[in-house]
């Protein structure tokens, strides 16, 4: 089986490509990188796919390093089917999920269901983030030899803070051991305890308790001591505040191994969407003010967040439909991340090719998984976007269970047409 | 002229001459309840469902009154008898109380927004009796119709509010409401519960009670509720009532013709002393009095009003 991608505009930041030009495909690895391939007769015959993508960017596969699949335990609101499928409707290849199931992912027999249900569902590439401590409650280690045996590639506790620094230390030196990243979700508990959404004035004036940015700052400067103390590394989880940005970013410039990202919502609304209560712009982190936006945005141009992962949390009616304060924290996002990320570069925030950097080679290098590439004999995952086609988001039309997205309704620029998984397309959304 | 909305979600939306409208109307409904036959028949035929997931007695018998004195017929429902202790969602006990085709329906409950909810489901109309600590849009309605009459208006003169601002709904939509009549709003309360950019709400914000009184007009003191000390928001009852208990020494400073208000029930010795709250400043009864007439003249004009 060989596919022929013809006449893209090809861009590989990991090879510093932007070019025009054919990709083969031979055996679900790359194969060829060149301009106007033109097979023998002899190659090609019934077995050759041929696809134009003149006017389309081609790229390396994208990957959310961060999304919730609910399997095992939450199937009512996405299993891993769905949820893979969802992620190459929205473009990604390749998908990191947490551990916050149930039962939760904090040991070998659950990441390695995990991995035989993405093996089933044969869409997306998923990666198992396993639990940092037993049952997430942040007393005890989990088995990280184990679990890096048995596929996980990453270890968090995301969802529940990690408030025991004693533990976050351990944590971080025994992860660093074994080459692997921890995935903070920075939260003061002390701080954000009983909130409901940023603390602010639109707070004050919805009589809602409110979450302030500093919860998340301080735990982000706490890990930044941390790594720096124990000459490890952490990934800090979706950044919300500007406070967070510019701890990351000084951290950096001072030589700390911190990686950060962030997600679309971030940069997308504010806290001024929770006028009317609407539960879909009820997450965590919450949404914030127009200050933070404009520094997460700042943060993205200028490198310090280095990924763009979705936090794709789907919820069923059951946990939405409610009181504002009863309603579950999280939106859905696998399916409409990289439209919204692409308005960054219509806004001249990013290029093209940083943002395919940020969601797909730093991903890769952050969980330190083979893909992220268009390197000559690397897994032919390969995400096509069309710029410029205008949708609209209806999330009755989702592959993902959740209905819980605060973008339904909105008109999108640019879009996945064509996912492409270890040779295999596995989504299309253009005529041939 | 009449409300330009199906609901009375809260002050916030509320324009400067509705209010004026329903304060209007309700300055003529207040005969009503001083007649031995207390009853018209306006709203004769009208079903009208107050359903109260928080305990009440003044709010929830004042609506009842109200709908009454109007000839409408009302159903109580409270969250102990409802289906809600069978773990139903408010979504469905609505969905169920629509299929009964009431014309109003009252709801009071601990959730900022919960209201909304209905208003945005139902076709019926939508009265917020208090929602959380978001808004209580009858009670600032009823406060504003008392300083109206006490005062002759609103507009500036200088109101102080006093108590715990953050979790009080009474105080967002009284400030909601007297800002937008003109008044000179302060607010003061311990500095933990002061929400934070309240200043923005075009209020003064004052941490000592002799400052935020002085000179005032009007002095509104906030219900205490003392499971916030549970919560670590204020040391102790006691610290709390000498810092910020309005009491013969203190009120001195406000102008000579105050007017205290309390929205009840009142801790007597917290927040303000018994000499105060029966003293003759007081127009605390006189708030409960207006409650009626106030949420007559909503009931009326949510049901058609002026035709």
């Amino acid at each position: 089986m060989k596919l022929l991608l013809k006449g893209g505009r090809v861009i590989d930041p990991s090879q510093n490509i932007d070019t025009v030009t054919d990709i083969l495909i031979e055996d679900g690895k790359i194969s060829m990188i060149q301009k106007n391939i033109s097979l023998p007769e002899a190659d090609s015959g019934g077995d050759l796919k041929i696809f134009d993508l003149k006017d389309k960017i081609v790229t390396p596969g994208l990957i959310d390093m961060h999304t919730h699949l609910r399997e095992p335990g939450f199937e009512y609101k996405e299993t891993i089917r769905t949820g893979s499928e969802a992620a190459v409707a929205g473009g990604f290849t390749s998908i990191a999920c947490m551990a916050n199931t149930d039962p939760v992912n904090d040991n070998r027999s659950v990441t390695e269901f995990i991995l035989k249900q993405a093996r089933l569902a044969a869409m997306a590439n998923v990666y198992p983030i396993a639990a940092l401590s037993k049952e997430q409650n942040g007393k005890v280690l989990t088995e990280f030899g184990d679990l890096k045996d048995a596929g996980a590639v990453a270890f968090s506790d995301d969802g529940n803070p990690v408030t025991d620094s004693g533990l976050m230390r351990h944590a971080l030196e025994y992860a660093y051991s074994f080459d692997m990243p921890v995935i903070s979700h920075c939260e003061d508990t002390g701080l954000s305890s009983g909130g409901l959404m940023n603390e602010g004035f639109i707070s004050t004036q919805l009589g809602l308790p409110g979450i302030p940015g500093i919860a998340e700052d301080i735990m982000v400067i706490r890990d930044i001591i941390l790594a720096e103390f124990t000459k490890t590394r952490v990934h800090i989880a979706h950044v919300s505040t500007a406070g967070s940005v510019q701890a990351v970013r000084e951290a950096r410039s001072a030589g700390i191994n911190v990686t950060a990202e962030t997600a679309p919502h971030y940069f997308t609304l504010t806290d001024e969407a929770l006028m009317g209560f609407s539960t879909n712009f009820k997450m965590y982190p919450p949404l914030r003010g127009s200050d933070d936006v404009k520094a997460i945005k700042e943060g993205l141009r200028d490198g310090t967040i280095d990924t763009i992962a979705s936090d794709h949390a789907p919820h069923s009616s059951i946990e939405k439909d409610v009181e504002f304060e009863y309603a579950a924290n999280g939106i859905t996002g696998l399916e409409t991340s990289l439209s919204l990320c692409l308005k960054l570069v219509d806004d001249g925030i990013l290029t093209i090719g940083q943002l395919i950097e940020k969601m797909s080679v730093n991903p890769s290098n952050i969980l330190k998984i083979p893909k992220g590439s268009l390197k000559t004999g690397s897994d032919a995952d390969i995400t096509v976007i069309d710029m410029n086609k205008i949708w609209t988001v209806d999330t009755d039309k989702f592959c993902s269970k959740g209905r819980n997205c605060p973008f339904n309704g909105w008109e999108l620029k640019g879009k996945a047409v064509m996912t492409i998984v270890g040779g295999d397309v596995r989504y299309t959304d253009f005529e041939l | 002229m009449n409300l330009s909305k199906k609901d009375m979600l809260g002050v916030m939306d509320l324009p400067k001459e509705e209010i004026d409208l329903i304060l209007d109307t309700a300055e003529s409904f207040k005969e009503i309840s001083t007649r031995t036959i207390k009853k018209v028949p306006t709203l004769r035929g009208k079903t009208v469902i107050t359903l109260f997931f928080e305990a009440s007695t003044r709010t929830r018998t004042s609506f009842e009154i109200a709908a009454k004195r109007l000839g409408a017929d009302t159903i109580n429902i409270s969250a102990s008898t409802s289906s809600v202790v069978k773990g139903e969602s408010l979504i469905d006990t609505a969905r169920n109380l629509e299929s009964m085709n009431p014309d109003i329906i009252i709801i009071r409950h601990s959730a900022a927004g919960a209201a909304h909810i209905l208003g945005s489901m139902l076709k019926q109309s939508i009265i917020n009796a208090g929602d959380g600590a978001h808004e209580h849009p009858t009670q600032a309605l009823l406060d504003m119709l008392t300083i109206r009459e006490k005062k002759g208006t609103i507009e500036g003169l200088k109101i102080a509010i006093v108590g715990d601002i953050a979790h009080s709904r009474v105080a967002r939509s009284n400030i909601y409401g007297l800002t937008k009549m003109g008044a000179d709003v302060a607010v003061c309360g311990p500095a933990m519960m002061m929400p934070r950019d309240i200043d923005q709400m075009g209020v003064s914000v004052y941490y000592k009670m002799e400052d935020a009184i002085k000179d005032a007009d009007v002095v509104m003191m906030l219900r205490m509720q003392l499971e916030r000390q549970e919560k670590n928001l204020f040391p102790s009852l006691r610290e709390y009532a000498n810092l910020f208990s309005l009491n013969r020494d203190n009120i001195r400073l406000a102008k000579d013709d105050v007017i205290v208000m309390h929205p009840g029930p009142v801790n007597r010795g917290v927040e303000i002393t018994p000499e105060i709250a029966d003293g003759p400043h007081s127009v605390i009864l006189e708030q409960v009095t207006n409650g009626v007439a106030v949420r007559m003249a909503l009931l009326y004009l949510l049901s058609g009003g002026i035709k």
